[in-house]
């Protein structure tokens, strides 16, 4: 019996922006004999940063665990705090967290989509090479994601790491005209992310399904943004103050992050695919249609097609946006007052990557004594590690340079912040 | 004369802040001397790198400040003509995503939206650590890059003035 060659697929540094990360692959003739993929989160250091600091602080410091989605930290803190100190919001206050998130959403998948997965799929290197030969679609895209970047400029003070969420609600509350002027241009974006979804939906998809547990937030009577149960496809329904009886985080010897697994049930799935599948009856009549014009059913199970939710998430998120403007009456305060006690309390709302979760202890002086936050791209750790495993076995016999750029790609179905960096990676191959 | 000058960075990393730092200088220089300027527009730009790409449009003639990464030489200034040259890679820091100058200049090159004239001015870093103070050469380097912005918006506004004075004449 001849010697079956190894082949070692190394991806390293997957360095800057929101953590640090490496992929490694290890395939002996057909078979795949190690997968591991090392991430470095940045946002465990904010726990630590957190403690003794003011709950009015915490907003402006969370929101700089991420340059893409400060909003979703914000959201995720203010909704914790505010159930620890028992302060209600007002309701048109509540619209504006959603317009708010709108924004985010908006701004963070049409990167994702056009910028940093749409080349994967049409066999650019990037997207600047993708622009040469796509401008009208990289123009569209670049218009998209602007508009998301107004919604956020209006609503935070600036495009990158908004100063206005605050406890209790805003500091400072858009009047009915300064939204109406985004109006045009987000029934543009409405169009165009019809567009975008009808676009990718073209791509060729590698014929691949798992079967997933997916985690999400469920709201009875919206998709979810900032309320709702925790839920999955396997009979999960918790609040978000059982989520640390319901999942654990275990340390793996290759990786300073944390994998977290559901107990008892083992890796999950966050993101937009697990929304779609547990909240497709929530999406909005517009949605629902793209996503059937599109040929997407829930639940769809090939994470390759997530580039496709994202773009229904788009469709979603524009309309949303919409309807919040249409409804919108300026509350009477644009902040609660908040007295400090000592507490502690939880929230998860939905960043654009999935479920993120909050946790704050504050002393009577309003001080934190604890905070917890598991990001999503912690979340779906594991579950990334295991679609490389199954993947791979499916193409182990392909060119090295043909296994590495699919596994970046796999990577990038999930859009975590390690995938940022992916375009520019160092890439090592050893062969026996 | 149409002309945006941007300063790109980050006030709170060390001589990342560079670019910003000489626009806010530059724009002092500016009041002091020669007052409010029709068709001059200086900018900052702090992170959100593809609104960057916007800002290369609409104008005839761009000028942007960033700091780049140490190569030994701290505070060094080179001058890069983006019509002339592509703008080496690993130079210049990205911001979220990867996307920083380097992206946002050949990104708007690809899709032929480069301005008339596009100049950037890279001021080498030595310290990008948060929190960090600005190292003294980059301190020196950003005063004399706004002294040469100043005198080449100077140099400009003179030949837009002779321009006009032709064409007045003609």
């Amino acid at each position: 019996m001849s010697k079956q060659p190894t082949r070692t697929i190394k991806v390293d540094t997957l360095a800057r922006v929101e953590g640090e990360g490496a992929l490694y692959v290890k395939i002996k003739g057909d078979q795949v004999q190690d997968v591991k993929l090392k991430i470095y989160e940045p946002p465990r250091f904010f726990e630590a940063f957190l403690r003794g600091r003011h709950f009015s602080e915490v907003p402006d410091i969370v929101a700089r665990i991420c340059g893409i989605c400060p909003i979703a930290y914000q959201m995720s803190a203010v909704h914790a705090i505010e159930r620890a100190l028992g302060v209600g919001i007002d309701p048109s206050v509540r619209l504006l967290r959603r317009l708010f998130y709108c924004g985010e959403w908006i701004e963070s998948h049409t990167l994702h989509v056009y910028m940093l997965h749409a080349p994967d799929f049409l066999g650019y290197p990037d997207a600047i090479a993708m622009a040469r030969d796509h401008q009208s679609i990289v123009q569209q895209g670049l218009r998209l994601k602007k508009a998301g970047n107004r919604i956020v400029a209006l609503m935070g003070g600036r495009e990158i790491h908004p100063v206005s969420a605050a406890v209790g609600g805003f500091y400072k509350t858009p009047s009915k005209s300064a939204l109406k002027e985004l109006v045009n241009e987000l029934e543009w974006a409405l169009d165009a992310s019809l567009a975008t979804a009808r676009w990718v939906s073209g791509f060729d998809f590698p014929d691949f399904e798992q079967d997933y547990e997916f985690v999400s937030l469920s709201h009875p009577g919206e998709y979810p943004f900032n309320e709702g149960r925790i839920v999955s496809n396997r009979g999960l329904d918790i609040d978000a103050s059982d989520y640390e009886e319901n999942f654990t985080e275990q340390h793996v010897q290759h990786s300073n992050a944390l994998h977290s697994v559901l107990r008892g049930h083992d890796s999950y799935m966050v993101g937009p695919m697990a929304r779609f599948n547990l909240n497709f009856d929530k999406l909005p009549d517009v949605a629902q249609q793209a996503a059937r014009d599109c040929g997407l059913q829930a639940p769809c199970r090939n994470p390759f097609r997530s580039i496709v939710v994202r773009a229904i998430e788009l469709v979603f998120a524009c309309y949303e946006a919409l309807r919040v403007i249409r409804e919108y009456e300026p509350p009477a305060t644009s902040r609660a007052q908040t007295t400090a006690r000592d507490s502690t309390a939880w929230a998860a709302t939905e960043a654009p990557r999935g479920l993120l979760y909050h946790r704050y202890s504050l002393d009577q002086d309003g001080l934190i004594t604890s905070a917890k936050i598991i990001p999503p791209t912690s979340q779906n750790q594991k579950r990334i590690e295991e679609d490389l495993w199954h993947f791979v076995s499916q193409i182990a016999t392909r060119s090295s340079q043909e296994i590495t750029w699919k596994c970046e790609q796999a990577v990038r179905n999930y859009d975590p912040c390690i995938s940022c960096a992916t375009h520019f990676l160092r890439l090592h191959l050893e062969r026996d | 004369m149409a002309l945006r000058i941007i300063g790109c960075g980050n006030f709170d990393r060390g001589d990342d802040a560079a670019g910003l730092l000489v626009v806010r200088h530059l724009r002092s220089l500016l009041v002091e001397t020669l007052g409010v300027i029709p068709d001059l527009e200086i900018t900052e730009q702090r992170g959100e790198s593809f609104s960057s790409m916007d800002c290369l449009t609409n104008f005839d003639h761009v000028i942007l400040v960033d700091a780049t990464a140490p190569s030994g030489t701290p505070g060094q200034v080179q001058v890069w003509n983006a019509h002339a040259d592509r703008l080496p890679e690993d130079i210049f820091p990205s911001s979220t995503h990867a996307f920083g100058v380097r992206e946002a200049v050949e990104l708007a090159r690809a899709m032929n939206r480069l301005p008339q004239v596009l100049l950037i001015y890279g001021i080498e870093g030595k310290r990008f650590v948060l929190g960090a103070p600005l190292s003294p050469e980059v301190e020196c380097a950003v005063a004399s890059v706004a002294e040469r912005l100043m005198t080449r918006v100077s140099d400009l506004l003179v030949k837009t003035s002779q321009r006009s004075r032709l064409a007045e004449m003609t």
